[in-house]
């Protein structure tokens, strides 16, 4: 219990002292997760309209596919990333092996089929409500999949959270593919991966509640930029 | 039955599990006048409306447009008997069916606004539409039907959850639309409504059209004796 | 539209950046020891370099090299070096520095290691005892290290019971493992005085040649991986092996102790 009241003390001191280094992996944290996050719902959240509203012979298929895929071990997608991106892969010509962009890469498999589910299952319902009238008014299919993502946009916007939630907090795939490099890869996770296997407890608890933070400040930022609990809206 | 014809159908027929819901159907629609469908409930009248309309796929037969409109949505438009509201304002509702085909947001906002008021939404244009009351949405449904100026105007039993006043005011706009030109197709379970607004009357049952003729015609005079029942008031199969 | 802007402008920050760098996989024992905190500052500042480093095990170092993903490895583990540059991943080796491995364990000292009289007795001691043994088990070069000893007491890790523990982790998860368990383990000294997780770990025995541990410098060949940076990579060894290298290495402490011993020839 000791090392719980020390990592919070920890993280204090940490904020509060303004740490250069801790600045510098808070931020790359935000950017690596941020970008994914971004990348990832500009993919998922149109695919999970189309899949809406296209019937397709394997249509129950892909969604069962998709759902478990939300499964996919991150360190699995990591190794596969690099055995990619490795100068002895394919892609090792691009030389983006233990750079963020590798981490961005491979974070952004990791949450795409989290986000398409919840987008899925999301627009769904909206679906099952706006059919009869956008199929009365001869819509085509891009102008429906574009007004279920407008008419659905609050709870598109939860399913692009879910998937920063489960980036920001990822550690397999981008210890892999970034190596954790100080001052170039290093982010908060892998370095609190980094400081539990030296043992250093405290510290570890300590960049842990400031990861906690830095999620529940972003969701907060983007909930009030949104709008979203504001009475009466929807 | 007046004036040239719209929409032809020609033994039409729609079956589900081994059963036929309505078929086969024979009708021509002219480009003018209020037809009301009307029958018992179970008759086929929503199966017959969304046949005719196009949103329900035929078993066997055929049903042709052969008005001058290309454009889909400038040649028809539909009423659901519950209107789906959009997650949106009142205003960006009306609004919808001209922002599907291009028309800029100011200029179709503007255009909304005008249907708004004349449907007497006015005062609410900026409200959530999921907030409306029956009444309220059924108007903004229909002005989102009229926004377009479509030919003809489907709408099934568009009165059906409605109080007296609010068909009322439903049927003041109607009215007003055919007045503007507009054809309406109708079904009603409401005998008064379609004694008020027909032009012509097709009496539907067991999925078969049994009458089709000027409303007048069919009020005094039925010739079939379950619509002479039906008038009657006597449950008909 | 906008977040698609802010997207690909925070995807070209993080490609541009990009100096005169050198990428080496190291292990994670010399990495714990925190030398090289000292010395990254000391190779920026005397040759412009900006040395990445890869904090993997020995047997993931030499595949990073094997692939090509880095220019130099820094590794203590002979035979797989001579191996890897048998192969023509590597041009040659060069020995910087050793330091040693010790034996940790329980205060009890139930095998009763403080009175072995050499690392292969200390080994025997444990194994007959069926003491808790955790090994790191994860290929690295103090496992390697470890593994070569068993051998040269006569035993076979297959044979072993449960009190043998492989973790297949890095020395400071294996050492967290270690004091809960109140178990023996072979640690590389650095990496223990910088260990603050001991709960009831004591260090038991040290002092024989055979747990030296030498550091050696490998770069990459280019013969396999025309892209690496050989020329950054010459010029970081040649700093690995000046004066100036020597007095830091030699002069690195932790709570007071000498850990390296600099033995480059120069």
């Amino acid at each position: 219990m000791t090392d719980i009241w020390q990592g919070l003390v920890q993280a204090f001191l940490l904020i509060v002292g303004g740490d250069a280094d801790l600045v510098e992996i808070t931020l790359r944290s935000l950017q690596v997760s941020l970008t994914a996050t971004v990348i990832a719902s500009a993919i998922a959240l149109p695919f999970g309209a189309v899949l809406v509203v296209s019937r397709f012979r394997y249509r129950r298929g892909a969604i069962a596919v998709i759902n478990a895929l939300m499964g996919l071990p991150p360190v699995v997608v990591g190794l596969v990333v690099y055995i990619l991106l490795s100068r002895a892969g394919p892609f090792g010509v691009l030389d983006l092996l233990f750079t963020p962009t590798a981490m961005i890469i491979a974070q952004v498999i990791i949450i795409v089929p989290l986000i398409t589910s919840i987008a899925h299952q999301a627009l769904r319902d909206l679906w099952s409500d706006y059919h009869d009238l956008l199929i009365s008014m001869n819509t085509s299919k891009r102008q429906r999949v574009m007004t279920l993502l407008w008419d659905g946009r609050r709870a598109l916007l939860t399913a692009a959270l879910a998937g920063f939630g489960r980036a920001i907090g990822e550690v397999g795939a981008i210890m892999v593919v970034g190596g954790n490099i100080d001052h170039a890869t290093r982010v908060l996770t892998t370095a609190i991966a980094l400081e539990t296997a030296k043992g250093d407890f405290a510290l570890a608890l300590g960049l842990g509640f400031v990861l906690i933070i830095l999620a529940i400040m972003v969701n907060l930022v983007i909930h009030s930029l949104s709008r979203t609990e504001r009475e009466g809206r929807w | 039955m007046t004036g040239t014809t719209l929409l032809s159908a020609r033994k039409a027929m729609v079956q589900a599990r081994g059963k036929t819901l309505i078929g086969p159907i024979d009708l021509d629609l002219g480009a003018t006048g209020v037809t009301v469908v009307i029958g018992p409930n179970g008759a086929g009248k929503t199966t017959l409306l969304k046949t005719l309309y196009g949103i329900q796929r035929l078993n066997d037969g055929t049903v042709t447009w052969s008005g001058n409109e290309e454009d889909i949505r400038k040649r028809q438009a539909f009423v659901f008997q519950s209107p789906v509201m959009l997650r949106r304002s009142v205003r960006d509702n009306i609004a919808y069916p001209l922002r599907l085909d291009g028309i800029s947001r100011k200029a179709a906002r503007d255009r909304a606004e005008e249907w708004g008021h004349r449907v007497g939404l006015g005062r609410v244009l900026m409200a959530p539409a999921r907030q409306l009351s029956g009444g309220e949405r059924q108007k903004l449904a229909v002005a989102r039907a009229l926004i377009n100026g479509p030919l003809v105007l489907f709408l099934d039993e568009p009165c059906a959850f409605l109080d007296g006043r609010a068909t009322r005011e439903i049927e003041e706009i109607l009215h007003s639309a055919v007045a503007d030109g507009t054809c309406l197709i109708m079904s009603t379970h409401d005998l008064g409504q379609a004694k008020r607004m027909a032009s012509d009357i097709a009496f539907v049952l067991g999925g078969k059209i049994r009458e089709f003729r000027p409303a007048t015609d069919f009020f005094t005079a039925p010739e079939t004796p379950e619509a002479q029942a039906f008038l009657r008031g006597d449950i008909v199969e | 539209m906008k977040m698609f802007l802010v997207a690909c402008i925070l995807v070209l920050f993080t490609l541009s950046a990009r100096a005169e760098s050198l990428r080496m996989a190291v292990t994670t024992s010399f990495h714990n020891s925190g030398l090289a905190d000292i010395l990254l500052p000391e190779i920026r500042r005397d040759t412009g370099l900006k040395v990445q480093l890869l904090v993997v095990g020995t047997g993931q170092a030499l595949r990073l090299g094997r692939a090509g993903d880095v220019d130099a490895i820094l590794v203590h583990s002979r035979a797989a070096e001579e191996a890897f540059i048998a192969r023509g991943f590597g041009d040659h080796r060069r020995e910087i520095m050793y330091n040693d491995f010790v034996y940790l364990g329980p205060a009890a000292d139930p095998a009763g290691l403080r009175s072995a009289d050499s690392a292969t007795d200390a080994l025997t001691r444990i194994a007959t005892s069926g003491a808790a043994f955790v090994s790191r088990g994860d290929d690295s070069g103090t496992h390697k290290k470890e593994l070569q000893l068993w051998s040269e007491a006569g035993r076979m890790p297959a044979d072993f019971g449960r009190w043998y523990k492989p973790v297949g982790a890095g020395m400071g998860a294996a050492l967290n493992t270690a004091a809960a368990l109140d178990a023996y383990i072979l640690a590389d000294r650095a990496s223990w005085l910088n260990f603050r997780n001991r709960r009831g770990l004591t260090l038991l025995f040290a002092g024989d040649r055979a747990l030296f541990n030498q550091y050696t410098f490998i770069p990459v060949s280019r013969k396999h991986h025309p892209h690496v940076r050989a020329d950054a990579a010459k010029t970081l060894e040649n700093w690995l092996i000046s004066d100036r290298a020597k007095s830091l290495i030699n002069n690195y402490q932790i709570k007071g102790e000498h850990l390296f011993v600099f033995n480059a020839r120069q």
